[in-house]
C-alpha cells in the first residue's frame, strides 16, 4: 500500500522509508513558529532545558501578531520577553511592528515555507502552509521549545481524507464558501486526527490565497493537516516570494485514505457560518435577512490580497450601512502597502470603513473590534465560538471577503449579488 | 497512581476559548489562569472546584486554539484529570507535555453524571463511578506518551534522555 503525500513528506522528515498510520515518529523540523502570547509560555519552558540554546537560530520564526502594537502593559511584557529572546539567540526571523504581519501570511510572504518542509508552529492555524505542499501542524507551546531546542518533534503518522475538487468556481465562489462547505459536511471534529488531502481538476482555478484560506481552516475540521499538491501556480508563487530549495512530494496512486469526498466547484454558493460552531453553515439564499452591527476583514484566513481586492470591488462607490462599524485589517505590510498602491485604501476609508494595521486583534477578542452583548458581527476570521470576539451573547457570522463586504453595504447578511 | 473527585460535566466541543478566554491570555502565570478557568461555559466553576475534581466532557473537548494556557489553568485550577469521548489533537498533545491526566472513554463520557464522586486508577486505566458503583476502562496510551507522562512532563522527558 503507498502512502500519502503527508506521509511522504513525514517518512523523509523522519530519515524513513516508509511510514503506515498510527505510527510514532521523530521528524526533524525546517521551521519553528510562535507568537506574542504562545512563545512566553516556551521560552520560560526552555529554561527548563539540561542544554541550552536553540537548535537553529535560521529555523525559528518569532511574530508577535496577536496583540501589537502592545494593547496594554502585560501584552508589552510579553512582546519584551519574546523580543529579549530574539536577541540573546540571535533569531534571524523574529518581525517588529513596522515589518510584520499577521504569522500565517507573513512566513510564506517571506518565503520562509516551501513544498516538502515539516513546520510546527504554536498557532492553530499553522496548517496554512500545506497550501505550498508542505507539512505544517499547530501545536502547544511545550512543543514549541522542544522544537526550539531540538530542531525535533514526535508525530502520530495521521491516515487522511481525500477531498477531489472537481470544476470551475460558481460566481463569488472563494477559498473561503469552499472549506466552510467542507467544515459543514464533515463536522467540526470531522477530520480529528488526520490529513485533509485535497486534489482533483479544481484546484488550477484556486489562487494561492483560495488556498491558504483553505488549508488555514483545516484545524476547524479537527484536521491535523491540510495539504494541497505543488502545481504550476505554486511554483510561481515560490519564484516570486523565496530562494529556498525545496523537494515535491506526491500521494502514491495506492494510497489508502479514510474517506473519500467530491466537491462540485461549480455547483457552490456563498457559505455563512452561523453561532457558535463553524460547521453550523447555511448557503446565502436560505438566509433570512439578519441585522448586524459589525463587519470584520483580515485575519490568517481572510486578510491576504485577493481578499482586500474582492472586498473593495464590493465596496467601491459604495457607503457602508448607517450605524455599522466595518474593520479592514490587511495581514502583513506588504499586502497594507499593495493596497495603498492599488488605491483600495482609499476605497475602504472613502466607504465608512476603518483600517487597521496587521493584527489579530479582533478575531480572538483581543482588541479592535470588540462586540458588547447582543451585537452581531459578519467575519472572515476563522471561529465563531461563544465570547470568542466579546461577550458571551454576542454572534459571528463566519464568511467570505465578498459576503462581508455586502453584508457592511446592506446592514444585514447579504449575498455579494444583492450589490 | 490515583485521583479522586467531584465530576463536572460538560458536552461536546468545549473550545480553548471558553476554557480560557483570550481576553486573559496577556498573562502566563497559572495561578491568575486559573482564576478564569472555564469562564465562558460555567461561571461558577472557579469558586466551586475543589483540588482533586474531574471534568468529564462528550467529544472534541479542547478544540479551537492552540493556547497551552487552556490544559494549564485546568490544571491550576486543581483538576486532577479530564476524562472525554474524543479530545481535540492539539489539546491532547498538550496535556501530556506539561502532565495534566487525560483519559479518552467514550463509555465513561457517557454515564458519568456532574457531581457524581469518581476515582480515576492511571496504571491500569479504570474509572470507577463511585455514586452509582459503575465502572469503565479507557484507553490506555502508546508507551512512548507513557514514558512523558511518568516523567511529568515532555521537557523532563527530553532532558531524561541526554
Amino acid at each position: 500500500m503507498g502512502m500519502t503525500m503527508t506521509q511522504k513528506i513525514l517518512a523523509n522528515a523522519a530519515g524513513l522509508e516508509k511510514v503506515e498510520a498510527g505510527q510514532l515518529i521523530m521528524a526533524k523540523l525546517n521551521l519553528v513558529l510562535g507568537n506574542d502570547i504562545t512563545s512566553p509560555v516556551a521560552i520560560h519552558e526552555m529554561d527548563k532545558f539540561t542544554s541550552k540554546g536553540v537548535f537553529d537560530k535560521d529555523k525559528i520564526a518569532l511574530v508577535p501578531d496577536h496583540f501589537v502594537p502592545n494593547k496594554d502593559i502585560k501584552s508589552a511584557e510579553h512582546c519584551k520577553c519574546v523580543r529579549e529572546f530574539a536577541k540573546k539567540n540571535d533569531i534571524t526571523n523574529y518581525f517588529e511592528v513596522g515589518e510584520m504581519g499577521i504569522e500565517h501570511a507573513l512566513l510564506p510572504e517571506r518565503g520562509l515555507t516551501v513544498p516538502g518542509d515539516v513546520i510546527i508552529g504554536a498557532d492553530s492555524h499553522t496548517c496554512t502552509y500545506g497550501a505550498l505542499g508542505a507539512f505544517s501542524t499547530g501545536v502547544g507551546s511545550t512543543d514549541m521549545a522542544a522544537g526550539m531546542a531540538t530542531g525535533e518533534a514526535w508525530f502520530k503518522v495521521p491516515s487522511a481524507i481525500k477531498f477531489n475538487l472537481t470544476g470551475k468556481p460558481a460566481k463569488w465562489i472563494s477559498g473561503k464558501d469552499i472549506i466552510l462547505h467542507i467544515i459543514g459536511l464533515i463536522g467540526v471534529d470531522g477530520a480529528l486526527y488526520r490529513s485533509m488531502e485535497f486534489t482533483g481538476d479544481g484546484i488550477k482555478y484556486l489562487t494561492m490565497d483560495d488556498r491558504f484560506t483553505i488549508a488555514n481552516m483545516a484545524i476547524e475540521a479537527g484536521g491535523k493537516n491540510g495539504i494541497f499538491p505543488v502545481d504550476d501556480q505554486t511554483v510561481a508563487y515560490l519564484k516570486e516570494h523565496t530562494k529556498r530549495e525545496y523537494k515535491v512530494f506526491e500521494a502514491d496512486a495506492d494510497a489508502h485514505y479514510d474517506e473519500e469526498y467530491t466537491i462540485e466547484l461549480d455547483k457552490l454558493k456563498p457559505t455563512v457560518s452561523f453561532p457558535h460552531l463553524p460547521e453550523n453553515t447555511h448557503t446565502i439564499d436560505e438566509i433570512d435577512e439578519i441585522k448586524i452591527d459589525q463587519v470584520v476583514i483580515g485575519s490568517c484566513t481572510n486578510g491576504r490580497l485577493d481578499d482586500m481586492r474582492i472586498a473593495a470591488g464590493i465596496l467601491k462607490g459604495k457607503h457602508i450601512a448607517k450605524g455599522m462599524r466595518c474593520i479592514v485589517i490587511p495581514a502583513t505590510q506588504q499586502i497594507y502597502l499593495q493596497c495603498m498602491e492599488e488605491g483600495l485604501l482609499k476605497i475602504f476609508i472613502e466607504s465608512g470603513c476603518v483600517v487597521s494595521t496587521p493584527t489579530c486583534g479582533p478575531c480572538l477578542g483581543g482588541y479592535m473590534g470588540i462586540l458588547a452583548e447582543g451585537e452581531l458581527c459578519v467575519s472572515t476570521t476563522n471561529r465563531n465560538f461563544v465570547g470568542r470576539m466579546g461577550h458571551i451573547k454576542s454572534e459571528i457570522y463566519l464568511a467570505s471577503p465578498a459576503v462581508a463586504a455586502a453584508s457592511a453595504i446592506k446592514g444585514y447578511i447579504a449575498s455579494p449579488e444583492a450589490i | 497512581m490515583k485521583a479522586e473527585g467531584k465530576v463536572f460535566k460538560y458536552g461536546d466541543n468545549v473550545d480553548t476559548d471558553v476554557i480560557i478566554p483570550a481576553r486573559y491570555l496577556n498573562s502566563s502565570d497559572p495561578k491568575e489562569l486559573a482564576t478564569h478557568c472555564m469562564e465562558d461555559i460555567d461561571k461558577d466553576f472557579v469558586n466551586k472546584v475543589q483540588q482533586g475534581d474531574i471534568i468529564v466532557a462528550d467529544k472534541n473537548f479542547g478544540c479551537g486554539s492552540s493556547r497551552e494556557h487552556a490544559p494549564i489553568a485546568i490544571k491550576a485550577a486543581g483538576v486532577s484529570c479530564v476524562i472525554a469521548e474524543t479530545f481535540a489533537r492539539i489539546f491532547y498533545r498538550n496535556s501530556i507535555n506539561i502532565g495534566l491526566p487525560i483519559m479518552e472513554c467514550p463509555e465513561a463520557a457517557k454515564a458519568i453524571k456532574a457531581g457524581d464522586d469518581v476515582e480515576v486508577d492511571f496504571d491500569s486505566g479504570i474509572i470507577t463511578d463511585k455514586t452509582t458503583g459503575e465502572s469503565f476502562k479507557a484507553q490506555p496510551f502508546p508507551e512512548f506518551m507513557q514514558e512523558i507522562i511518568k516523567a511529568e512532563g515532555l521537557i523532563n522527558y527530553i532532558n531524561s534522555k541526554k
